[in-house]
Parts: C-alpha cells; structure tokens; sequence
C-alpha cells in the first residue's frame, strides 16, 4: 500500500504546530497502525529527520497509552485502540489525517504526545476502597450479586486512553470518571466512600478544567471499550444522592 | 452539576407548560367565547374569580406562574450560559478535521439555537402578551389577536419555522434532561427516552401549528 499521511508536527507544548505531509510506500495491510508509523519514523530516520512522537506501549489494547485522531475520529475507523487498528482499514492510496487528543487539560508534548496526566488526578481524587490486597480474597466472602458484577466488570474495562475527551464536542471527562465510579459502585468494596467519591471526583474534573457534558454521546460511539453512555446516568444518580446523604459530605 | 440538574429541571417545567399551552390553544377550535372564556379564566378576570379562586384572589394566580415561569427561563439561560462558558474554555485549538458519530443536529444546536429560541419566546410574549392588540384586534379579546395575527401568511410561516427550533431544542432537551437526572440507565431506558422525546416534539409541533393554520385557511376564525 502506498499512502499520504498528514500528521500533526509539534516541537513542544508552546510551540506552534502544523500539518506535515509524509507518502509512505511499502505498507502491508496486515500492519497495525503503529507499526506503520514505525515504518515511517525508521524511514524519516534513515534520512535524518526527526521521527514522530507518539505514544504506545503494550500494543495489544490494554494499556491505554496509544491515542491519535485518525480522520477525525478518536482511534480511527474501527471501534478499538488505534493499536489494534490494521491498516486493512485504509484503502490503497488514501489520505490519512493523524492528530493528537485535543482538550484544554490535555496539553500536547510533542506531536502526537499528549499529557494526560488530568485522568490520573480525578482517579486519585477518588481517594481509596476497602479492600486487602496481597493474596486472593476467600471465593463468596463478599457475596456481589450477578448483574451488578457484570455491569462493574463492564465498566473496570476503561484503559483511561482518554478517546472520550477527545472525542467530546465539550472536552468533558464524564464518561472517563463515569466508568470509574459505576465499576465501583455496582460492588460491596465500593460502598462505605461512595458518595464521597463521587463528589469529589466530579469536583476534580471541574477543577482541572474540563467541560460539561450535553449527552450527546460521542465519547461512547469511539470508547475502544465499549463503556455505554448509561454509566453517565449512574455517576448523576449517584451524585444527586451524594447531595442530600450525610456521607456525601 | 448543580447547574446541570437545574438545567434538566427547570427545561421540564417548561416543556409541562408548553404542553399546557398547546392544549389550551386548541380551545380556539370551539369557538370565540370558549376561548376568551378559558384565557380570561386564566386571568382570574371571570365572575367565578378564575383559576384557583378563592384559594388566592381572583387575578393573583396568573402573577405567581409567570413569576414561576419568568424563573424557569432565568435559571436555564443562566446554568446553560455558565456551562456553555466553561465548555469552551475546556476546548482545545480544534482538529484540522472532525467526523462527529453520534451527535445530532438538534444536539448540536441547543445553544446557539436555544438563543434563538429566547428571542422568538420574547417576540412572542411582546406580540400577545406585553403589546396587545395588533394588526387592529381587540386587545380584550385574546381569539380576535389570535385571528388577527395568523391571517398573515407570513407570520405563520415565522411561526412554523421557530417552531421546528423550539421543537427540535426539546427532542434533545427531554432526552438529555431525563439522562442527567439519572434515568438512562439501560439500551431500554435509552430507547424509551428518546422513542418519548421524538413523541414530545412531534406531538408539540402538530398541535402548536394546527391551529394558526386552521386560521390561515379560514376554518376557524
């Protein structure tokens, strides 16, 4: 496959950036996305140019770390972490767009690197559960009933890539933050802090500046983990409780 | 999320009253005095003393529910203006290029439309309510500005268009104000809600537009 990819270009956070285009020859469609910006910086490399700079590590879709726009969209064209994206997906000879997340709490580093350290403080903002660690819990010493285990399982699979705020036409972080409270409160673990967490979570995305959200749901349409828009309805639900309980204090 | 809960609140009162409103326009199908009947009812200015009399004075009632009213849009314009400002301060410098999935056209008009839903809202209020009597009715005789006005082809045509604002800011609105209240809780629930919202903004809009052009074509009036 031969492409022309036009990618954003940004020395460092206050520098200015643009759009640089690059045509890439010699790529399989059987190449995951990154891999084919691998293809391009050994290349922008052999001719002693700065290679692109972006983020990745696990590349198997668990990690969270890889980002890009792709076209417009958060993670490209298919529902799932730009590092399970094949280059299938693209047509020989296409155009292809590749941009950092954009949000206000998410400066850009350098190219395609954005800092998200934001999501790692509304986590910690969450405070802690109760919980042991070190060896497995006695199996049924907690009992957590079937469908609530389910939907906090569903909601445990947030990698924190951060695909929702990019996606957001509000930058907001509802989705994120949403997952993270519903996984715990659907479990018994979860409940002594509950209300406090929710409060203080949703005044810690507030305060790092991000936007409100207007259920529209486009943080759900690219979620590479599938996290539904309802987990939103739960974070409201759960923080008009927190509003008129003792513990939400 | 304060200003969010209010937000979904007080849009909800007003999409009750809007209901209402629809439902008491359509009195003008039974006739002149059934309709001045109702609306002077309303007034507190009938001889039973009007709405609610004699739990409060004849003519008090009206004075409460604008004030109700007055406060609901206040409250709304307020919350959405705050959050619209920090929505925009939370945005970044904008991609070179943006593929929206999910988002709607109404979704993506509620604030600049919402504006313009205001204005009309207050074109509205200065046409029958602030400034009586237009286009030579009588300003007793709210049926006679009712015909009055909607003899104009072009102000239905003014009102057919805003209407599809006002109806398309509640399609969004019902749905988005019921998901922050907490009430999308499943794929169901999310079905349901927005199966109702369409069923809210269609049933609005056909029931607000029936009447000026019943008008407009001389059946009624």
């Amino acid at each position: 496959m031969k492409l022309k990819l036009r990618i954003w270009r940004q020395a460092s956070t206050n520098a200015q950036g643009r759009m640089v285009e690059y045509e890439l020859d010699g790529v399989s469609e059987d190449m995951s996305f990154l891999e084919m910006l691998d293809l391009l910086n050994e290349e922008l490399t052999l001719r002693n140019e700065e290679p692109v700079a972006f983020d990745h590590d696990c590349r198997e879709g668990i990690c969270g770390m890889c980002s890009l726009v792709i076209n417009g969209v958060a993670h490209g064209p298919q529902q799932t972490t730009t590092c399970q994206l094949h280059m299938r997906s693209f047509s020989d000879g296409a155009t292809i767009d590749i941009e950092p997340w954009q949000a206000g709490p998410f400066p850009v580093i350098k190219d395609l690197v954005v800092d998200r350290t934001a999501l790692d403080k509304i986590i910690q903002a969450g405070g802690y559960i109760s919980s042991n660690t070190g060896s497995a819990p006695d199996a049924h010493a907690t009992p957590a009933p079937k469908r609530e285990a389910d939907i906090a399982f569903d909601n445990a699979t947030c990698i924190g890539c951060g695909a929702c705020v990019a996606a957001c036409p509000n930058s907001s972080s509802m989705l994120f933050t949403a997952a993270k409270i519903t996984h715990l409160a659907m479990l018994p673990q979860g409940q002594p802090e509950r209300y406090r967490r929710v409060k203080s979570m949703v005044a810690a995305q507030d305060e790092l500046g991000f936007g409100n959200c207007t259920n529209i749901g486009e943080c759900a349409a690219v979620c590479p983990k599938g996290i539904p828009l309802e987990s939103i309805s739960q974070l409201n639900r759960d923080m008009m409780k927190a509003m008129f309980r003792g513990d939400g204090k | 999320m304060v200003k969010k809960f209010t937000m979904a609140v007080t849009g909800l009162i007003m999409i009750g009253f809007l209901l209402m409103h629809m439902y008491g326009n359509l009195k003008a199908f039974n006739g002149a005095e059934a309709f001045d009947h109702y609306a002077h009812w309303l007034k507190g200015a009938t001889e039973d003393g009007g709405i609610l009399y004699p739990i409060m004075p004849a003519g008090t009632f009206i004075w409460v529910f604008r004030l109700f009213l007055v406060a609901a849009v206040v409250l709304h314009f307020w919350a959405a203006a705050s959050l619209w400002r920090k929505s925009s301060q939370a945005a970044g410098r904008g991609y070179q290029r943006t593929v929206r999935k999910a988002q709607t056209y109404s979704a993506r008009t509620m604030r600049w439309g919402g504006v313009i839903v205001l204005a009309f809202l207050i074109f509205h209020l200065l046409q029958f309510t602030i400034i009586p009597g237009t286009f030579h009715a009588d300003p007793s005789s709210p049926y006679s500005m009712v015909v009055a006005s909607f003899s104009q082809v072009w102000m239905v045509a003014l009102y057919a268009v805003s209407m599809i604002l006002v109806c398309m800011h509640i399609r969004h609105g019902f749905w988005s104000a019921f998901a922050t209240l907490g009430l999308n809780m499943s794929a169901r629930s999310r079905g349901i809600l927005n199966g109702l919202a369409y069923f809210v903004a269609v049933v609005l809009y056909v029931g607000f537009m029936i009447m000026p052009l019943a008008v407009l074509f001389g059946w009624i009036g």
